[in-house]
């Protein structure tokens, strides 16, 4: 019988295995940031190990930083003595580092594509939940713990039990207007939080061969949040188009190597997986979260649900909770939600892709007067890369804020935080209670949504706006 | 790490299902550099509600948590294990855990315990009606004890046997890896020589 994607990725990376005990898996890219990483080196320095492997590891700060005065020392001490004690840690063990201020530097999970470090038949694994972006590009990517960090650093390897395989088949094309984000967070409602447990989970079907590589991480990096171990798309010439030419990418005859090796990271027609899930993308529209887990959304066009409408009652109590903390009612249509602050940027959304996508929608309009819109571009190199189109211009005129790279207000390590009782559309991946600063209240949209948000001032698709009155450049 | 072959402490009743890491200690918490001092954090929000469930004093010196389905989801923070044990956890059990927080939680030696939904139920009655009652979990025989007479439960929880031979002996992760490590450098003469490297 044939082997699926997943199952060649996995026996490709079996340095040892024994009855009884999970697989020892070598790990081909071991990416580091300030939070999840101290403690590992600690206990690295206290055992008397070194790291293996220092020439397949790479680290950047992005969780901590501030997105403005990047120039200056970091004001939140704490924060700073994070990211000098992962400064320290990479000089004693030779790690190589992107800080602030290096123009390699942005959210570990996207500079590592943008690099060309991310590679079909990888396995890569960070101290961070959202590594499933990854496996876009054919790689087999997941989070882990600090342990286990520590583990990567002293062996390059882990050991692992072998996961079941799932299918997400998209068929059909998504409507104009419709994005990866809307994709996932549809299937994720559907599945529920839990729904992946267990399992590496493939993407295919038409509708995802359609899509970008920076879509395909958008839909990737939501794996987790179904609960799968990773999510992967076979790669293809998408893939191969992006990587070609890139700094860390394989050139001349190596490249013509890896392309003829990557080729055959595709499922077998013969292969069985473990469960599979069909979607049609054709029916999707955008689609917003109304709760505190990312498995509680609705249609745009929809109404903030009642907790009787839940069969389970661990689904009733839940919606009881969410409705009482997100402060909202069942039966309000969701485009009549107030939003105070709209917030693009994170691994799930902060590519260049996403801000040109912003940008357009803005053009020539204004950000609704009791509204925010705070604009933080994934990385350093794709800052440049707005500011070489004009993008930050676009959006400073239309009254956002642009702002240096990093995680941002998607977690509110740093100072970009909600207030208690401040309502968010944001383009990241967690609307769980407190994500974006104490008391605050998110929801999860698509680029397009946020951005005509930001306009509306409520939760809105670019069809609610009026014409803009100038036609862009 | 320590060995863990069996525990009794009071159970403590989270009615809750989808408990994120983020609930169990937000991100503004997780910015020391040691691996204690976590407990400050552990559900830093709810704990500012009188009526939780760690606030009234007959579970505040709880160490079994006994919590719904989707327990640990989101973030791979192990921050949350440390927290819970900086607390005095020492078991969590749970009709389904998050991958990486019951990998976590396997490596730092907090038992993960799964548990059917209606043990989940049973469980909260129990450590409700009579509040401070001990609840054992056994790793030997896998089985989880609370309670005597009619009310009493007595059920089995799942473990995976690697994690539980590890708890059980206290054995050190990395340690065992080494063991391998001809087996390490085997696999590396095999690697293709596209593969990217970090520093040339």
């Amino acid at each position: 019988m044939g082997r699926t994607l997943a199952e060649k990725l996995w026996d490709g990376h079996v340095v040892r295995s024994a009855e009884g005990e999970p697989d020892l898996l070598y790990i081909d890219l071991h990416l580091l940031h300030e939070v999840t990483s101290p403690q590992a080196f600690e206990g690295l320095r206290l055992a008397g190990r070194t790291v293996r492997r220092p020439d397949l590891t790479l680290a950047t700060e992005d969780h901590n930083v501030p997105t403005i005065d990047q120039d200056k020392p970091i004001a939140d001490l704490v924060s700073r003595t994070q990211v000098e004690t992962l400064r320290r840690n990479a000089a004693e063990f030779g790690v190589r580092l992107h800080p602030l201020g290096d123009i390699e530097q942005g959210i570990v999970h996207i500079i590592s594509p943008q690099l060309g470090l991310t590679q079909p038949g990888m396995t890569i694994v960070c101290g961070d939940s959202h590594t499933s972006t990854h496996g876009a590009f054919g790689a087999l990517a997941f989070g882990i713990g600090t342990s286990e960090v520590e583990h990567v650093l002293a062996t390059q390897t882990l050991p692992q039990a072998r996961p079941k395989t799932m299918a997400v088949t998209v068929n059909g094309s998504l409507p104009a207007g419709v994005t990866a984000k809307d994709l996932v967070l549809t299937l994720i409602t559907q599945a529920g939080t839990g729904g992946g447990q267990g399992y590496v989970v493939e993407y295919r079907g038409p509708a995802i061969e359609e899509l970008s590589m920076e879509a395909r991480m958008t839909v990737c990096n939501m794996s987790i949040e179904w609960g799968a171990k990773a999510g992967l798309i076979a790669p293809d010439q998408t893939t191969f188009d992006y990587l070609e030419g890139r700094a860390e990418a394989p050139k001349g005859a190596a490249w013509d190597e890896a392309v003829e090796a990557w080729q055959s990271l595709t499922t077998d027609d013969d292969a069985e997986y473990d469960a599979e899930i069909v979607l049609d993308a054709s029916t999707m529209t955008p689609f917003v979260t109304w709760g505190t887990n990312p498995g509680q959304g609705v249609p745009l066009g929809g109404v903030v649900p009642s907790p009787e409408d839940f069969e389970e009652r661990n689904d009733q109590v839940a919606a009881e909770n969410a409705l009482k903390y997100m402060g909202l009612e069942a039966g309000t249509p969701l485009r009549d939600i107030k939003v105070d602050t709209v917030f693009v940027g994170s691994c799930t959304n902060g590519r260049i892709e996403d801000l040109r996508l912003a940008a357009e929608i803005v053009q020539g309009r204004t950000v609704a007067p009791d509204t925010r819109l705070l604009v933080v571009p994934g990385s350093v190199r794709v800052r440049l890369q707005a500011e070489e189109e004009g993008l930050d211009v676009v959006f400073k005129e239309a009254g956002a804020e642009w702002r240096g790279a990093g995680c941002s207000m998607c977690l509110g390590m740093n100072p970009d935080q909600l207030a208690p009782g401040e309502r968010s559309a944001s383009t990241s991946n967690r609307n769980f209670e407190g994500r974006q600063g104490k008391g605050g209240r998110t929801h999860l949209v698509s680029v397009p949504v946020a951005a005509a948000t930001a306009i509306r001032g409520t939760l809105s698709s670019p069809a609610d706006l009026p014409p803009a009155p100038e036609k862009g450049v | 790490m320590e060995k863990f072959t069996s525990h009794t402490g009071i159970g403590v009743p989270l009615r809750r299902t989808n408990v994120d890491t983020d609930q169990i200690i937000p991100a503004e918490y997780l910015k020391r550099v040691t691996r204690s001092g976590f407990e400050d954090g552990l559900f830093a929000a709810w704990r500012n509600d009188e009526s939780f469930v760690l606030n009234q004093p007959a579970y505040a010196a709880g160490s079994v948590l006994v919590a719904g389905p989707d327990f640990g989801t989101g973030s791979s923070r192990e921050h949350a294990v440390w927290a819970l044990q900086n607390y005095g956890f020492k078991a969590v059990l749970s009709p389904r855990f998050g991958d990486i927080f019951r990998g976590n939680a396997g490596k730092a030696g907090l038992l993960a315990a799964q548990v059917d939904e209606k043990v989940v139920q049973r469980l909260w009655d129990l450590v409700e009606q009579h509040p401070g009652t001990e609840v054992t979990v056994d790793l030997e025989s896998r089985t989880v004890r609370a309670g005597e007479g009619p009310d009493a439960v007595e059920d089995s929880f799942d473990i995976d046997d690697y994690t539980r031979w590890r708890l059980l002996e206290g054995l050190d992760d990395i340690g065992i890896t080494l063991s391998s490590e001809a087996a390490i450098e085997a696999f590396e003469k095999t690697r293709p020589a596209y593969r990217p490297r970090t520093i040339a």
